[in-house]
């Protein structure tokens, strides 16, 4: 009873504390977006509230929440209110199935730094991404509102076609690691991280988190200039408020996603395992920006052309070479 | 601890089930639908089965409902009107299809001995999974997969442009 006790704790204590530091993350990569985003447009970005800023995230908190509450006429009230849980929901327990280091001993507790290291846990990342896509069908089919429709209907069509591509490129990292559990994937790279011997699949992999990341230059649900603001055009406050930070908490757990398949999660020298983790996963977060900073928008048509006619293909191309090249090496 | 939660997502199931089949607006048929999937998803969990729970999520919530979806709001769809008359002819599918499966079910408990006695408890690793399905069952798996492609043919034949007429759709 005891020990049933004691792992409960352990769990809870977990879950608190990745909710704690992926939740404060989350919102200072708000804040640091529009800092790197203004740098890079030679502007200065939010430098009122704090010493440079730094409490800007808190006083856009307060904010959010004492707006009022807005439920358009004619709306699906009930669908409406819960799609931003949805979205933010479906972000956040992707995080149990992330290791962010190898297993640690406490006061004589063999402790792995994961909640729950599933032996479906690839799967269980990719379940989950797949019902994020509600989230943003719901909030804007909910909100009786063409140009939120519209953006829904893109949203849908982009996340469908893009992970597609993402689920096969994680497929030679899987047969190279011969696991589905995260935790495996990582200790399959403790001599060399996957992004050097599988550069290719990296690559289609990237492309794909960026377009699930539904960020420049894949944003094409939310594209201002045509739709408002896209899907979240008719929502207010804290609701909106979810929409903003389930994109952020994506973009953490697609950062983390691409740490554990590539780059060799919390492998690294000197430094210790949570620090490297961290570091690669704000590596990949600043690259998101980056890139947000620097390309254009694809237009809607080539952007499903690419998705199916280009990825996709050689994504399947890349599954059928690699696994043909492990058989052949096995000499089976 | 099983049986309990057996229980309690079978209800889960069938509640989210007979509402889907009953709501006028599509939309939260679908939703109730990806409940019920959920639910059974869950189930197949709890029996022993991870990689089937994690397709079943995958593919049936996350890829086919979505489609659903996708068309539904292509098409807006409005709630379905009341049709006037013919509640027989509506009523008698519905009769009949739960008829069957009862019966089936009734059949298999009452003429099978091994109908009663359950499954036994057996907890199926992806590699064990993957390794029964491609090797034991290597060709129905292809005759599947084939089944799969003519569809996907067949669906490209029935949707191609015609060239002559000129211009795309």
């Amino acid at each position: 009873m005891n020990d049933i006790l004691i792992t409960l704790l352990i769990i809870i204590i977990k879950l608190g504390l990745i909710f704690a530091v992926v939740l404060t993350m989350a919102a200072y990569l708000v804040l640091a977006e529009r800092k790197i985003l203004a740098r890079m447009q030679l502007r200065y970005g939010p430098n009122r509230v704090g010493p440079f800023g730094m409490f800007q995230p808190v006083a856009d908190l307060i904010k959010m929440l004492t707006k009022e509450d807005v439920c358009p006429a004619g709306a699906d009230k009930y669908l409406f209110l819960f799609a931003p849980g949805l979205a933010a929901v479906t972000a956040l327990m992707s995080l149990a199935v992330v290791p962010f280091g190898p297993t640690i001993e406490i006061f004589g507790q063999q402790v792995p730094q994961v909640v729950c290291d599933l032996n479906i846990g690839v799967l269980y990342f990719l379940g989950l991404s797949s019902l994020a896509v509600y989230g943003i069908a719901l909030g804007g089919w909910a909100s009786n509102s063409k140009y939120a429709l519209l953006a829904s209907i893109r949203g849908l069509a982009q996340l469908i076609s893009y992970e597609l591509s993402m689920g096969l490129a994680v497929v030679p990292i899987i047969m190279a690691a011969r696991s589905f559990s995260l935790t495996d994937i990582v200790m399959a790279q403790e001599s060399l991280p996957f992004v050097l011997i599988y550069p290719e699949t990296f690559l289609i992999f990237f492309v794909s988190v960026a377009a699930e990341s539904k960020r420049i230059p894949f944003d094409l649900p939310e594209a201002e200039n045509e739709l408002v603001a896209g899907f979240h055009t008719e929502y207010s406050g804290m609701r909106f408020g979810l929409f903003f930070v389930g994109e952020y908490i994506n973009m953490i757990i697609l950062g983390s996603m691409t740490t554990i398949f590539f780059l060799g999660g919390w492998h690294g020298p000197l430094l210790p395992p949570i620090f490297w983790f961290l570091f690669k996963v704000l590596g990949v977060a600043f690259v998101f920006i980056w890139m947000r900073g620097t390309m254009p928008r694809f237009r809607y048509d080539q952007l499903m052309h690419f998705g199916w006619k280009v990825l996709m293909p050689i994504a399947l191309l890349d599954v059928v070479v690699r696994g043909g090249f492990m058989v052949w090496s096995l000499g089976g | 601890m099983a049986t309990v939660l057996f229980y309690i997502l079978s209800a889960i199931a069938l509640t989210a089930t007979l509402l889907c089949v009953t709501r006028r607006n599509p939309v939260h048929a679908i939703i109730y639908l990806v409940h019920a999937f959920f639910a059974l998803a869950l189930l197949f969990y709890v029996l022993g089965a991870p990689l089937v729970a994690a397709w079943e999520v995958i593919i049936y919530a996350g890829a086919i409902m979505v489609l659903f979806m996708f068309i539904i709001m292509m098409l807006e769809l409005a709630p379905s009107q009341e049709l006037q008359g013919l509640v027989w002819s509506r009523l008698l599918p519905v009769v009949l299809l739960s008829l069957t499966v009862l019966g089936a079910t009734f059949a298999i408990i009452a003429f099978d001995p091994g109908g009663v006695d359950g499954i036994p408890v057996y907890f199926a690793t992806p590699r064990d999974f993957g390794y029964t399905l491609f090797k034991e069952y290597a060709l129905a798996v292809e005759v599947v997969s084939f089944q799969l492609l003519f569809a996907a043919v067949g669906g490209y034949y029935v949707g191609r442009t015609d060239k002559k007429k000129g211009g795309r759709k």
